[in-house]
């Protein structure tokens, strides 16, 4: 079984997606059950992969490996290490808060919509724990389909234009890294990413190879300037999709560096990360300013992420000026855990921030900040876990989010007094602009008959937010078996992104 | 002997039983088919059926074998091809029959042409002289013109026919001079001499008899600048003579450059792959942009038929075999996909209703989910989305292009696949995400179309997510 663990991840999911999908709306009690089984299984099944990993080695761990195209070498090759381990449980954590709080909420084609969430949560398990770059981008694109239906069917007013916009904008990305990966398939022969790794490329292919690649992960991530899609997708999206974008696609871009960029092109990386590091500077401070004038909630925190995910992008591409200026790889090493730490954190928040506004949503029918003002007073318990969830958006100590905002700062601290300064900044910035938010939707008087007759969090939902709740502090309390987690495998990356791959 | 000779013309089984049958077809409805409309249909069925069992019985020869003096050759490609020709045409036919049953069209004569058109197709895939070549086109040529024309009531029919006749007709004319210049230079018709002969590329008379060969094969195959004629006749043909045009016909002109180009001309590739490399790249970028403007769905599926003829010219225009194998890949992928595609249109109409505007298709979700779903599955491939074949289809081509340092060319694909993807979006958000008009009548129902369209999209699915053997197969009869 545990020869087979990460197939189980992929497929269970994809499996009961497909039951759910059969069994029809005319069956919604008993696909709603399958579905939350299925998410379930899904996350227990994903515990003996933290409990039997061994955090000694930065090898790929419950490897599985069989042919899948002979003719291009392909192989279905799984594995997990201590970078995407921490990412496919997070993405089993996910799934379920979306389909619990989806239960009554979702009424035209609930059953289908609880089926895409499950064929997804699988593909997205697949693009974490595939080794082979073919069997990667294959997950990698089959994800947009359900989500583009997703938007598109139980979305907001503007939903096409916002799938059409987040299908043609991640798939543009995309094919240029295809046709990257196709490259050196042409070079090495198969499609292992181990054995890309290894390439030796001249510094003018790893140029062209490091653009393709910045193009499919920085529209993913998404970095300041090619983040338009996202404000658009998730403020139409519905409160699942949301939830999912930025708890776990945003996390496909910041994986991708981390598993293609660094360790494929690591002298364009040496070269450009000038380039990256200003592009996540903007995004963590003219994002953040952006952010704080936003009237709709969602838009507000779709800003939010991409200021947030800056500091992923700034983490792991700070490592050339710190083994530049001190010449350690331990540093280098810290701003890599805090991009890491980052994006498990931000997966939580964001995505508990998302089902705070989708539980107003529901019973409001409105996402701007105006329609609220009070909600306190009718809803305290959301109130409380409205606030826990911004302040880790703020990165407080003692939340998750402020443990990885301190190591890539403190990273950042190392390589340039300048870039610690301006990433600091982003504490002020989120500060504003999630206090002002919270300000005004959750204190203050009861501002309309809206608000006054609004009724307390339900169970499911408590249970949803309380679960988050608990793990947002855990991480911000306790990151230590995180950090350990993901010890072999930064350092190991750390190694591999400072070499050099030129041929002599 | 004789008994030697029949022997030894096994390979060409198909084409033998083929001729055969079209001739007890054309008997069969003088006799019955006018008492009972519909016998015709189910008779040519069964030829199909049995002549791809026949095919698989004696056309599946290990090696290249050439028969009737060098005029014919039996390869593991041609039997492929022919193999995918009965099947094409026998899944084509039969999501056709209720449409032409509506139309007053189910009549012996369309399954005639049809049998006849997919003889050209034959003779083509195993065209070993100029003579057969040019015969096989002729053949093909002459059955589609009487197909697209077979609505006589219809005048926009009529008036594409024309139209592709008139142009066809000269394409034609143009690789008869192209052909009589290359039998001019060797004195031969064997393509397999010619090979040996021609390999002075760059010689007045060699890039002369290209440039006719290339325009004539680029008019059949629709690529741009010659492609005026394609948009006219998928839209003013009957949707079932679409059906046929966009599908089998591809299978015979794959055939055509390969035999006559990839093959026969093989010492000269350096003057044509650079001939037809403009042609690829102007094919590809009409055909994908044009599509976006179009409102009528069989003229968006034209003009991305000629996109997708582009890149299937891109692997041509690789030069290698890695090449034709991803042209031969992207050929019958493409066949696969459109075959479902054109079924949907096919299912989705009514008698009197033609269901070939885009607005048709809103809220089909709703009214058919069945017919949605196949549809989506088809956009999303054409598309080159996986989990879907297209998308292997064009990795192939990429990668072939790659092989050959085209990175102009690589770069001109991955961006046009995202400019197909938009309008290939537009369909799904139509039947996904509007809402059904009231207007629209109900779509037809027949049990064993539907049954078949769903093996049609699942296969597109299945040869998705295990691309392994339909590539080796590509490779192996290529080399």
């Amino acid at each position: 079984m545990q020869a087979h663990l990460l197939s189980l991840l992929i497929w269970l999911p994809i499996a009961a997606g497909v039951a759910v999908l059969l069994l029809g709306e005319s069956r919604i009690a008993v696909a709603r059950w399958l579905s939350l089984l299925a998410a379930i299984a899904t996350l227990v099944l994903s515990f003996p992969l933290l409990g039997h990993f061994d955090t000694q080695t930065a090898a790929y761990q419950f490897v599985e490996r069989a042919v899948w195209i002979p003719r291009f070498n392909a192989f279905y090759a799984l594995g997990v290490d201590g970078i995407s381990l921490p990412l496919v449980v997070l993405t089993a954590v996910m799934t379920i808060p979306v389909i619990i709080t989806a239960w009554t909420v979702i009424k035209a084609r609930a059953a289908q919509y609880f089926a895409a969430f499950l064929i997804m949560e699988g593909l997205m398990i697949g693009v974490f724990s595939a080794t082979d770059a073919l069997l990667f981008y294959f997950f990698w694109e089959a994800m947009l389909i359900p989500m583009f239906l997703i938007i598109g069917i139980w979305g907001g007013p503007r939903r096409v234009y916002a799938t059409i916009k987040f299908f043609l904008y991640t798939f543009l990305g995309s094919v240029f890294m295809l046709a990257a990966l196709i490259y050196m398939y042409v070079k090495a022969g198969n499609y292992a990413i181990a054995s890309f790794q290894s390439l030796p490329l001249t510094l003018e292919e790893q140029r062209w190879i490091f653009a393709a690649f910045m193009l499919a992960f920085a529209v993913k991530v998404p970095m300041w300037p090619v983040h338009t899609w996202l404000p658009d997708a998730h403020v139409e999206a519905p409160t699942g999709g949301s939830v999912i974008l930025a708890a776990i696609m945003l996390k496909m871009g910041g994986y991708g560096f981390l598993r293609f960029s660094l360790p494929i092109t690591p002298d364009a990386c040496r070269e450009l990360n000038l380039f990256v590091i200003t592009l996540s500077l903007i995004a963590v401070i003219y994002i953040g300013f952006v952010a704080i004038v936003q009237t709709d909630m969602k838009k507000l925190i779709a800003y939010s992420s991409i200021a947030h995910m800056g500091f992923v992008t700034l983490g792991a591409f700070v490592v050339y000026e710190i083994v530049r200026t001190t010449g350690q790889i331990q540093g280098a090493a810290m701003g890599m855990d805090g991009a890491m730490v980052q994006m498990i954190s931000h997966g939580l928040v964001s995505g508990a921030l998302f089902l705070c506004v989708g539980v107003l949503y529901d019973r409001v029918h409105s996402r701007e900040i105006s329609a609220y003002g009070g909600v306190i007073n009718t809803m305290p318990i959301f109130a409380a876990f409205m606030v826990t969830f911004a302040l880790a958006n703020i990165g407080l100590p003692g939340t998750s989010g402020f443990v990885g905002e301190f190591l890539v700062i403190l990273a950042s601290f190392k390589a340039s007094f300048w870039y610690s300064t301006l990433a600091a900044v982003t504490l002020i910035l989120a500060a504003s602009y999630t206090l002002w938010l919270v300000k005004r939707v959750v204190y203050g008087p009861i501002a309309n008959d809206h608000v006054a007759q609004l009724t307390d969090l339900n169970g499911r939902e408590f249970v949803v937010l309380g679960s988050l709740a608990v793990l947002v502090l855990a991480v911000g309390i306790w990151p230590e078996p995180l950090l350990k987690i993901m010890e072999p495998s930064i350092h190991h990356l750390v190694t591999q992104a400072i070499a050099t791959k030129i041929p002599v | 002997m004789i008994m030697t000779t029949l022997l030894s013309m096994s390979p060409a089984i198909p084409e033998i039983y083929l001729a055969f049958a079209i001739c007890v077809v054309l008997l069969f409805e003088v006799f019955v088919g006018v008492k009972r409309p519909g016998a015709t249909s189910t008779l040519t069925l069964l030829v199909l059926v049995v002549g791809a069992a026949l095919t698989v019985g004696y056309a599946d020869v290990g090696q290249r074998e050439v028969l009737f003096h060098g005029m014919y050759v039996a390869d593991p490609l041609a039997f492929v091809l022919k193999l995918a020709g009965f099947l094409v045409v026998a899944v084509g036919l039969l999501y056709s029959r209720m449409y032409l049953e509506n139309r007053d069209m189910l009549r012996g004569e369309y399954y005639v042409l049809a049998l006849t058109a997919l003889l050209g197709i034959f003779v083509l895939v195993s065209a070993n002289s100029l003579l057969t070549v040019y015969i096989g086109v002729e053949l093909l040529a002459l059955s589609v013109y009487a197909m697209v024309a077979f609505d006589r009531e219809s005048g926009v029919a009529a008036e594409s026919a024309m139209k592709y006749f008139v142009l066809s007709a000269i394409a034609t004319g143009t690789l008869l001079y192209g052909m009589s210049i290359v039998y001019g230079l060797t004195g031969t018709l064997d393509l397999g001499v010619i090979a040996t002969k021609l390999t002075t590329p760059g010689s007045l008379g060699v890039v002369l008899s290209l440039a006719f060969i290339v325009v004539a094969v680029s008019f059949k195959f629709g690529a741009v600048p010659f492609h005026m004629w394609l948009p006219d006749v998928y839209e003013g043909a009957p949707t079932s003579v679409t059906l046929f045009v966009g599908t089998a016909p591809k299978i015979g002109y794959f055939a055509l450059i390969l035999r006559l180009l990839a093959h026969g001309l093989a010492g000269t590739s350096v003057d044509w792959t650079l001939m037809l490399t403009p042609i690829a790249v102007l094919t590809v970028i009409v055909g994908y942009v044009v599509a976006i403007a179009q409102s009528n769905l069989k003229r968006m599926l034209a003009y991305s038929t000629i996109g997708h003829v582009g890149f299937i010219v891109l692997g041509f225009v690789a030069g290698t075999p890695s090449g034709y194998t991803a042209a031969l890949y992207y050929t019958l992928v493409y066949v696969l996909v459109a075959l479902a595609a054109f079924g949907v249109i096919l299912l989705a109409s009514r008698k009197g209703f033609e269901a070939d505007k885009l607005d048709h298709y809103k809220g089909l979700y709703k009214r058919d989910p069945l017919l949605a779903l196949v549809m989506m599955v088809t956009m999303f491939s054409f598309a080159a989305v996986p989990p879907f074949v297209g998308f292997w289809a064009k990795l192939r081509i990429i990668q072939a292009l790659w092989e050959t340092h085209h990175i102009g060319l690589v770069v001109l694909a991955v961006v046009m696949s995202v400019v197909g993807a938009f309008y290939y979006l537009r369909v799904v958000k139509l039947m996904y995400f509007d809402p059904p008009p009231d207007s629209l009548p109900a779509t037809l129902r027949p049990l064993g179309s539907r049954l078949v369209i769903g093996v049609n999209a699942a296969a597109v699915l299945a040869l998705g997510i295990l691309p392994g053997p339909l590539l080796d197969l590509c490779s192996r009869v290529i080399h």
